[in-house]
């Protein structure tokens, strides 16, 4: 507890002390994978969205969840994080259930799952990161408002803090969810499309803050849609249809024999994926 | 005086008007919640569906201001979001169809129980429409060496208990109002918030039907909720606009009632009414006049800029001394009566001039602000030219109409990127660039 | 026999009842249910305003009046969600809050202020009285109840389209937004005509109760509609009938039976009624339970050397509460796929190990299935894998079987790379 209030005092310092603090927490048991899935099978009234799921993601990594519409990707975020029950299996994070681990977890969910309209600066917002930290009924002190504003500064957005969300543009708003997810000071981040709908000038704003975490040490399992920059995005993938169909290493299980085991035979996607692999083996 | 007003028969408007403000508020307060949560509707449900817990309690206590109705009502309360989303979600009906059956067949009971229990505690059909704000000030308990009415004890404990309940749980009620899945992932279950919100929700209805009644709480859940989101883009400010609506129509209300003889009830949800207008026509961003002003600024604004650039242009030509004929400037503002406004606007603000016989030339300052339009102008077109394979003749369209929001940053980021920032597709200097 | 008046007086109500079921139903498909509330409350300034300035009560003029002000509020409604940043939840409960204060001012103001014909009785408006319904009422509602009929019954197969898929009917040409003002119209004009009976607060309930009620017996439209006007009529006489007799207003009273209506076909209707589909629902899991508990003790394992299976390497196999997992064994071993072998173990029968071969083959072909039509995934749904057979065509089975004899033997599942 002290060393969290410490963390506080030093501010802008607080994140890279969070990590070693928070070292012998997550990597303690050596062995222990970032995400173990074990069995998981999550269901509506009986319809599988997922069923059989066995994944584990045992380095940190950039890991891209690939699929169809419908093939259950914000599904599996949200059944580990807890959001949707699970009809059987378990899911393990650093070795432990993950309902013990809602510390060293982050989140950005869709951007249209929120009102925009709602009354809260963006700085608000990003504080809302520190939250879960905190704990019940205790106020975010300064440390923690000066925290979210370097996480906001981080991701390029601190000239507009004291703006109301809904004047942001999409991409704007996009990179406040980011910096949210920053304050939360997580060790894996779940992120549901946070390159839907942003230019691209902002995509690679995004895609290089995703690396920064990947680099220091932090895992991100990112839903994305866009099959052309999965090659160069992501370390790892996850084909997803309502099964798992193949994870591991972009290099090895991104190739059309899984793309076409996950999307099927439709013409269009196959030459986007064909495209795809062809600019992965150039740029291998 | 006042005063005298205020506190004759034995306090009567003092009274009324406390009653009536401190049980609004509760309503008012929390109804910020259930606007922001898109949940104003479930709100209209509690409201309606809280009156079989309300005949209870006076059935139990014989009383019209006892612990046991805000007690039954919690109950009844909790129960009507439970059925409506038992209907919901086991039954598969449409989450508004299921509102509808829900609060109607509870609101129906309701009645009913009045009709058949009322006489027996003093309690009608009437209190449903218009509350007890008429007659609780009569019932009077001592206090402190003063006669106070029982009703603005439970309602001002209402009042604490709701502002306590807000105070504590400032930081969990924004966050899984504004993001409840964030909030679930973080371990504050939303669902739980969810109904400690519901419960607080059915205890101020129950403040709020001495009030206004049963049918009008929803004018007190809703419309100063809808007030203060109009004029506050942050939290604590709508609270406080719609406190402030509150209060005020707790007052008017009031005076309006005295005046008009319409009810009390009635006339507090008129004056909210007319309250909501007023910040719908006159709110500083999201009101219709407002944004109406800020289009006719911006048409305004874009109609004078073309024509001062218009005026811009003439000077290039050879024709530059003569300046440019009233009827052309008019024209080059696509005429009308805008046109007419903007010119006139031009002239008094000192960036055009009048050269000679109805004719008109830029100023010093006007000419300082053609020159940045006509610059983004032609970067625009030399950017598309560059960039787009689009044939001479198509550049200028789009460069009219994106030349208003190309601000100095922007220019100056266009001329880095072009290979040459002098001159536009058509051969034209760009004003700016070190050929001018 | 029947007094001549309380004749007129069930035959009012039940039509009104049976056109507001009909009407209803397209009202509850479109999601409209709502609407019709907030345009009954917003009917109320007008009801007034119409006596105000006629100085009489003139059935036709007050409800002129209060179709006036009614289709003023659903404009303002749409204004409030267009306009500004008012969603719409709350532009409703703005209007209809608005409009019912409004419209109580007036009332009150009538009462004290008397001018022309008593307003004695104008407050019946607010909770509805069916006693004072004489003859020419009566035609008007059958006028209405007919117009009304007839509408549905030339324009069903619009109607149908636009309350299923509006976007869809609109793509195929039809003119979607003017068959929805229709719908719309009728839904006003039979909310302004039951208000006398039904009242200002309660009318919304006769559009929805009916609607709903009839929703859980049936999927095909026009059962629905039928069983809608059918469970109106009902509820408008049952409720006429005891408020006539206890005192009560009948608002209420019609409401009430119409609550009784949703809540025998909510617990006991076949298919969507909680009573069967908590059986169906109770009946599956237990199956798909048992057939997780016949894999997991199917399933080799090295320690156990394929023989007995004790509980606690069942409970860890199984994801799943002790108790269920109780259960399930129970119930494996009255139906004789499992045989204890001693307190704490248990082995498959003969019976049971074809039964487990059958499970293990129909999830094998499911995954088959998964990888080789991923876009057809949606076929796969539901956890009970034996039903493949129902649900895929016998040629695709084939298919899948044979691919899976080509590939491998069948306990190569876990195959995820």
């Amino acid at each position: 507890m002290s060393t969290v209030e410490q963390n506080r005092q030093s501010g802008g310092q607080a994140a890279v002390a969070t990590v070693s603090e928070m070292a012998p927490q997550a990597g303690g048991r050596v062995a222990s994978a970032v995400l173990e899935i074990h069995d998981m099978t999550v269901a509506y009234h009986r319809r599988p969205v997922l069923w059989d799921v066995d994944l584990t993601i045992e380095q940190p990594s950039l890991v891209g969840i690939i699929g169809p519409n419908g093939a259950g990707k914000s599904t599996l975020i949200k059944a580990v994080l807890g959001l949707v029950p699970l009809a059987s299996g378990s899911v393990k994070i650093f070795g432990q259930e993950a309902h013990r681990q809602r510390r060293v977890v982050g989140y950005v969910p869709q951007r249209e799952s929120v009102d925009w309209d709602f009354p809260v600066s963006v700085l608000d917002v990003v504080l809302m990161g520190t939250y879960g930290r905190l704990g019940w009924f205790r106020r975010p002190r300064r440390a923690d408002r000066d925290w979210a504003l370097e996480c906001l500064r981080h991701v390029g957005l601190a000239d507009l803090a004291r703006r109301q969300i809904g004047q942001l543009s999409g991409g704007q708003q996009q990179r406040t969810f980011l910096a949210r997810a920053l304050a939360q000071r997580a060790e894996v981040y779940f992120m549901d499309e946070p390159m839907a709908g942003v230019d691209a000038a902002t995509e690679r704003v995004i895609f290089s803050l995703l690396r920064e975490l990947r680099d220091a040490g932090k895992t991100v399992l990112v839903v994305h849609h866009d099959l052309r920059t999965v090659p160069t995005y992501f370390d790892q993938v996850v084909l997803l249809n309502m099964r798992l169909v193949a994870s591991g290493p972009t290099s090895q299980i991104f190739n059309n024999e899984n793309l076409r085991k996950t999307y099927g035979g439709r013409l269009d996607i196959l030459e986007a994926a064909g495209q795809a692999v062809a600019s992965q083996r150039r740029s291998v | 005086m006042k005063g005298i007003d205020l506190f004759s028969d034995g306090g009567q408007a003092l009274w009324t008007i406390s009653i009536a403000a401190a049980a609004s508020l509760p309503c008012a307060l929390l109804g910020c919640y259930l606007l922001l949560r898109r949940m104003s509707l479930l709100g209209d449900a509690l409201s309606h569906a809280v009156l079989p817990g309300v005949v209870i309690g006076f059935w139990i206590s014989g009383s019209t201001s006892s612990g046991w109705i805000f007690a039954a009502a919690v109950v009844v309360g909790l129960l009507t979001a439970v059925l409506i989303q038992l209907l919901h979600s086991v039954g598969g009906v449409t989450e508004d169809a299921s509102l509808g059956v829900v609060f109607t067949s509870m609101f129906a009971l309701g009645v009913v129980m009045l009709v058949k229990v009322g006489p027996r505690v003093d309690l009608d059909v009437d209190c449903v429409l218009y509350g007890l704000i008429e007659s609780v000030w009569l019932d009077t308990q001592p206090m402190l060496g003063y006669e106070v009415p029982r009703a603005l004890m439970s309602v001002v404990g209402v009042l604490m208990l709701s502002l306590a309940f807000i105070g504590l749980f400032w930081k969990e009620l924004k966050l899984v109002s504004f993001d409840p899945r964030l909030a679930t992932s973080m371990g504050y279950p939303a669902t739980l918030v969810h109904y400690l919100l519901m419960g607080m929700v059915a205890l101020a209805v129950v403040a709020g039907f001495y009030a206004v009644g049963s049918v009008l709480v929803i004018a007190m859940l809703i419309v100063p909720a809808a007030t203060g989101h109009l004029l506050s883009d942050r939290l604590v400010g709508t609270m406080g606009w719609a406190a402030a609506t509150a209060i005020a129509s707790s007052i008017l209300g009031y005076f309006g009632d005295l005046r008009f003889e319409t009810g009390m009830a009635p006339m507090m949800a008129v004056v909210a009414g007319a309250g909501f207008t007023l910040a719908l026509l006159l709110a500083p961003r999201h009101g219709l006049g407002s944004r109406a002003f800020h289009r006719f600024r911006l048409a305004l604004r874009i109609v004078a800029e073309d024509v001062v650039a218009a005026l811009y242009r003439t000077s290039e030509t050879d024709s530059a001394e003569l300046g440019l004929a009233w009827r052309s400037c008019l024209a080059a503002g696509g005429g009308g009566l805008l046109a007419r406004l903007a010119v006139h606007v031009l002239f008094w603000r000192g960036e055009i001039g009048w050269v000679a016989d109805r004719r008109v030339q830029l100023t010093a300052t006007g000419r300082e602000r053609a020159e940045s339009l006509v610059r983004a102008h032609r970067l625009w077109e030399a950017y598309l030219g560059e960039n787009f394979d689009l044939p001479l003749d198509h550049l200028h369209e789009p460069a009219e109409r994106v030349e208003h929001y190309l601000g100095p940053a922007l220019q100056e980021q266009l001329a880095s990127e072009l290979r040459r920032a002098d001159l536009d597709p058509h051969g034209k200097v760009i004003p700016g660039s070190k050929l001018s | 026999m029947i007094p001549y008046n309380t004749a007129i007086v069930l035959t009012g109500t039940s039509l009104l009842g049976a056109t507001s079921g009909l009407i209803g139903t397209f009202a509850l498909l479109r999601r409209r249910a709502l609407l019709g509330d907030t345009l009954a409350h917003a009917a109320l300034p007008g009801l007034c305003l119409g006596f105000l300035l006629w100085h009489q009560r003139s059935l036709p003029v007050m409800l002129g009046g209060a179709l006036a002000t009614g289709v003023a509020g659903i404009g303002v409604v749409s204004g409030l969600r267009r306009f500004t940043r008012i969603k719409d939840d709350a532009a409703l409960g703005i209007v209809l809050s608005l409009f019912f204060g409004a419209g109580l001012a007036l009332l009150k103001f009538i009462q004290r202020h008397p001018v022309g014909d008593s307003p004695a009785g104008l407050d019946h408006y607010i909770f509805g009285s069916a006693a004072g319904m004489i003859a020419s009422d009566v035609k008007l509602i059958g006028t209405i109840a007919v117009t009304g009929l007839l509408a549905i019954l030339l324009l069903y197969k619009e109607f149908r389209m636009v309350s299923f898929d509006a976007a869809f009917a609109r793509v195929q040409g039809w003119p979607a937004s003017f068959l929805d003002f229709l719908i719309m119209l009728l839904v006003s004009v039979t909310v302004i005509v039951a208000l006398p009976a039904a009242g200002v607060v309660l009318t919304a309930a006769q559009l929805v109760l009916p609607a709903v009620a009839a929703r859980f017996w049936t999927d095909s439209l026009g059962v629905m509609l039928f069983l809608a006007a059918s469970f109106g009529a009902v509820i408008g006489a049952t409720g006429t009938l005891i408020s006539a007799g206890g005192g009560v207003p009948t608002g209420p009273m019609i409401v009430l039976a119409g609550t009784a209506l949703v809540a025998v076909a909510m617990l006991f209707a076949p298919r969507r009624g909680l009573l069967a589909r908590t059986i169906a629902d109770g009946r599956a899991r237990r199956r798909i339970d048992e057939q997780n508990l016949l894999l997991a003790i199917d399933a080799p394992d090295p320690t156990s050397g394929g023989a007995a299976v004790t509980f606690d390497a069942l409970a860890a196999r199984l994801t799943q509460p002790v108790g269920r997992l109780r259960q399930s064994l129970r119930a494996a071993q009255r139906a004789g796929w499992l045989r204890r072998v001693n307190a704490d173990s248990w082995r498959l029968t003969e019976t049971g190990v074809s039964r487990a071969a059958a499970v293990t083959r129909a999830r094998c072909l499911w995954r088959l299935f998964l990888t080789e039509y991923p876009e057809s995934a949606s076929l796969f749904n539901d956890l009970d894998v034996e039903r493949i057979d129902e649900v895929l065509p016998s040629e695709i089975v084939a298919k899948l079987e044979e691919a899976s004899h080509n590939s491998a033997p069948s306990h190569e599942e876990k195959a995820a790379p």
